[in-house]
Parts: C-alpha cells; structure tokens; sequence
C-alpha cells in the first residue's frame, strides 16, 4: 500500500486542477464578473486552460531535471483538466460570445490567424483526451501513442500566439507564458540530444 | 432624435436613487439564473466614485435613445494606459492623476492662441448633455451621457487660420502619479490623437468634462477629454493638455504603434472593415450578452457621412 501523501496526491491536484472553475463559478453567482462578464469569463477559461496545459507539459521535465516521479502520475489528469477548460472556452466562444452564429464562426477561423490558431490548438488537444486511456495506449503501441502526443506541445506553442495575438500591446504574461513553454521544450530537447551520441557511437562501431 | 425639454427637474430621478435601483434588481434578480451570465455590477461589486455635481447642464438633441450604460461600468471599465492595460486598471490607479490647477494649451495656425484654465473654460462655456454611443476598437460598446463643450466652440475662441488643415490632441503626461508609465510601456507616451479640421469642427464632436452630470471621473479622462461618437473610441484622448492646429495630418499613438498592425488616423466606425486581428461587423453591448450588430459610423451615418464623400474607406480606414 502506498504511503498517505501518495494517495492524496491525486485528490489533491484534482482539487487545485477544479479549483479555478469553482472560484469562476462563484463569482458568476455573486454577479461580480465586472462589465463585460462574457469576455470576463471567455479570457479566464482560456488563461486556465494555458496555465492547465503548461503544467502537463511540466511533468516529464520535472521528472528529466529533478528525478521526481510524482508528477508522472497526474499528467494524463491534468492534461484532460487542459482539454475541459479548452473545451469550456470554446463552447463559450462559439453559444455565448458569437451567440451559435455559425457562418460568423467560420469565417472568424479561416480568416483570423488569432481565432485560427486557438481553433487549432484545441483540434491537437481532441485526440489527445480521445487516446487518454490505457487501452488506447494498447492499441496504437506505446511509441505511436507517444509520438501522437507529442502534439500536445504543438498545441502549447499555438496557445501561445492564441495569447499573443489577443492583445493590443506585448504584454507580460505571454511572454511568462511563452518563455515558460522554451524552458520546458529545451530541457527535453537536452535530454533528448544527452542520449544521441551514446546511439552514434553504437552505429559508427558496427 | 428631438426630445421633449420641459421635463421639470423635481421629475427627473436623482443620481444616487437612480444608482440605488440596482440593488433591487439585484434582489429580484437574485434567484434567476439569469444572474449566471446576464447580470454584473450588482452592489458592491464594483465601486462607485463619484465627481462633483457640474453647475447648469443644458439638455442637447444629439442625443440616442438607447439604454444608457450605468455609471458603475462606466467607470470600471477603461482603456486608459497611462494607468496599466487591465479594464480595471484606471479604476484603481486613476485616483492619483493629478486634475488640478489644470490648464489646456490650444496654438499653432491661429490668430488668438490661449491657454485656458480648466475652471474658467467650464463656467464661460455652456455644458451640454448629450447621450452618445462608444463603440471601442475592442468590439464593445457603451451609451454614455456626456456633459460637454463643443470642439468647435473652443476652436473659435482662438480664430484658426486657413493653414490650420489638422487638429493635434495631447493627453497629460505625469509619470509620478500614472502606474502604467515609466518600466514597460505598453505603448510610447504622451498619447496623442489628430482629427481633421472639418471632423473637428463638426457639431458632434466635444470636449467631455463630464458623465452623469457629475464632473468627469479620472479613469474616464478627467478633467476634460474629445469625444468622437463615429469613431473608435480611442480616438477620444483623455486628460488633455494641449491642442494643436496644425496644416499636417499629425501623428497619433496608435496609427504608429507596431508601424501600422493597430489602426488608421480616421478610424471611423466601420463594421465593414475589419481590425487587423478581429471582425467589425458585431459589438457587444457593455450590460448585454449577444453581439448586436455594429452600425456604419457608429450610427452616425446621416449626420458625418457626408465629410468622407469621394473617399475609399477601405484605404483610409
């Protein structure tokens, strides 16, 4: 049996993954979304869903740099924590913010690279929940599922010019969010170069 | 859009019963799920300061049915850079810009160039109330009851000569008491707006001192700000300081910012031609959910249509 710290973990990151939502909600019930509550609430779920993303992509860094194995285990949570606020976001976009004008929607997706690239990331992240399972890993064998995920950083550097693109000015908190995405991607991109020349040696001795 | 001036003013609600109203809404409305998404700013939710009553408003027939947007939104929910990017920056850093004495330095190609105290300018003008739309570049929008002065009237006072073809604007620049200035800028300051001199001196635009009748709070520009109701609303400058006549069209902060990615010197509104990153055809009302439908200069078709005759305002957009 594992120790209590370890049964918690899940809970716990359950609980601060829903935690936004619940704080969300709230304010909507209180009325205190501000003037314009649909863009408040449409720019929130789309910052959750970032900060979501960002620390599923942390986990296998986290586990590289400081031989943590904890964060392994909640990955596929939060992940699918990223998926349900991409998925709120857009659900708001699309019923409230553009009130189900659908010729407005899909002209917004193929003329705005803005609207383009969120459509985008959000078509990464579909499959991702789909495949989720461990029955999908089975059946697409690990390496095929691992390389089908890999989409998950596509959708975090297109999360990102989503973010971008939104304001009027370059603002701090793309580029925070930007720069956190470089770090996570170049410390795989280390790992990864790390094991390389042990798999040269190999083939230049044959 | 005439309409009816004899109300006598014991009939007309006062502000504060006027704002207090909410609060029962609120009460009612407190059970509806309506509250989820439609209602906002239920009471203390947002604060409310509020200005000096302005002395003697004249009613004006410029004026819009429309809804009014409350006092609260009005003044919660600002672009103001000088005071940080977030819509509720302004409300809480405003506070420090400094409103008093305050002078507004009008020169360039004219006969009498003045400087005109904020406080005398008022008492020797007549403020006019005038409910206009303002329809941000943002796709939202409001219906404001101004208190103001004509442009055209203060332009008078100093005689602009034939070469005065443009009209620089220039908003305070008080980096001690602005928190969005000085460290990273979003954008290069002091702001500064332009308008052609027939677009100046068209009996729409105005020189805003108040909202509600009450004097004009800091984030909404105070103490005196343009309003160009068929224009983006960024085109209003706030907290001036200087205007400018001038025979060159002038250079405005946000036709420059980025080399041209934001928007034009004319930027009327155009529901036919897009931001550079967004659609124009819809806005949402500040108080509503769905997007209505934006109007050709901003609804002001009939009255300003006629100075861009000729033009392609795809080009001068």
């Amino acid at each position: 049996m594992r120790p209590k710290g370890d049964r918690l973990l899940k809970p716990l990151v359950f609980l601060a993954a829903a935690s936004p939502l619940l704080w969300l909600a709230g304010r909507a019930l209180r009325g205190a979304l501000g003037p314009d509550p649909v863009a408040e609430v449409l720019n929130r779920l789309g910052l959750y869903t970032l900060v979501l993303l960002l620390c599923s992509l942390a986990c296998t860094p986290l586990q590289l740099v400081l031989r943590w194995k904890w964060p392994l285990r909640v990955r596929r949570m939060l992940g699918l924590f990223a998926f349900f606020y991409a998925s709120l976001h857009l659900t708001t976009y699309v019923a409230v913010d553009q009130g189900l004008d659908l010729a407005s929607i899909g002209k917004d997706i193929v003329k705005r690279r803005f609207v383009t690239v969120g459509f985008a990331a959000w078509c990464c992240l579909f499959p991702l929940a789909v495949t989720s399972t461990q029955g999908w890993v089975k059946r697409l064998g690990f390496r095929r599922w691992k390389a089908l995920h890999r989409l998950a950083y596509l959708a975090g550097v297109l999360a990102i010019f989503h973010f971008v693109w939104r304001f009027k000015t370059a603002l701090l908190e793309p580029v925070i969010a930007g720069a956190t995405l470089f770090v996570l991607l170049a410390i795989r991109l280390i790992a990864r170069r790390a094991t390389a020349p042990r798999l040269g040696a190999k083939v230049s001795a044959e | 859009m005439p309409r009816d001036r004899k109300i006598p003013s014991s009939e007309i609600t006062p502000l504060s019963a006027y704002l207090r109203r909410r609060d029962f809404l609120a009460l009612g409305a407190a059970g509806a799920g309506a509250l989820l998404l439609g209602g906002h700013s239920v009471s203390g939710a947002q604060k409310e300061q509020h200005g000096a009553k302005l002395p003697s408003v004249k009613q004006s027939s410029y004026t819009v049915d429309d809804k009014k947007t409350p006092f609260g939104d009005i003044t919660n929910y600002n672009n103001f850079y000088e005071f940080g990017t977030d819509k509720d920056d302004p409300a809480r850093h405003a506070g420090k810009l400094k409103t008093r004495p305050w002078t507004v330095k009008v020169d360039g190609e004219c006969a009498k160039p003045k400087t005109f105290d904020i406080d005398s300018l008022i008492s020797s003008s007549t403020v006019e109330e005038r409910v206009y739309r303002m329809r941000c570049v943002e796709a939202w929008s409001m219906v404001i009851p101004w208190d103001g002065i004509p442009l055209a009237e203060v332009l008078k006072k100093v005689e602009p000569s034939s070469r005065a073809k443009y009209v620089a604007f220039e908003t305070a620049l008080q980096p001690e008491n602005m928190a969005g200035v000085g460290g990273f800028n979003a954008i290069p300051f002091p702001y500064l707006e332009g308008l052609r001199i027939d677009e100046a001196m068209h009996p729409l635009a105005l020189l805003a001192v108040g909202i509600y009748g009450e004097a004009l709070p800091n984030q909404d520009g105070a103490p005196i700000r343009l309003v160009v109701p068929w224009k983006y609303g960024f085109k209003g400058i706030k907290s001036i300081v200087k205007i400018h006549l001038q025979e060159t069209q002038p250079q405005t902060t946000w036709s420059q910012y980025g080399g041209g990615v934001e928007y034009g010197f004319y930027a009327n509104v155009n529901p036919e031609v897009d931001h550079p990153r967004w659609s124009q055809a819809k806005e949402r009302r500040i108080g509503e959910v769905f997007r209505r439908p934006t109007l050709m200069f901003n609804g002001y078709a009939d009255q300003v249509s006629k100075l861009y005759a000729g033009m392609d305002l795809r080009k001068f957009y």
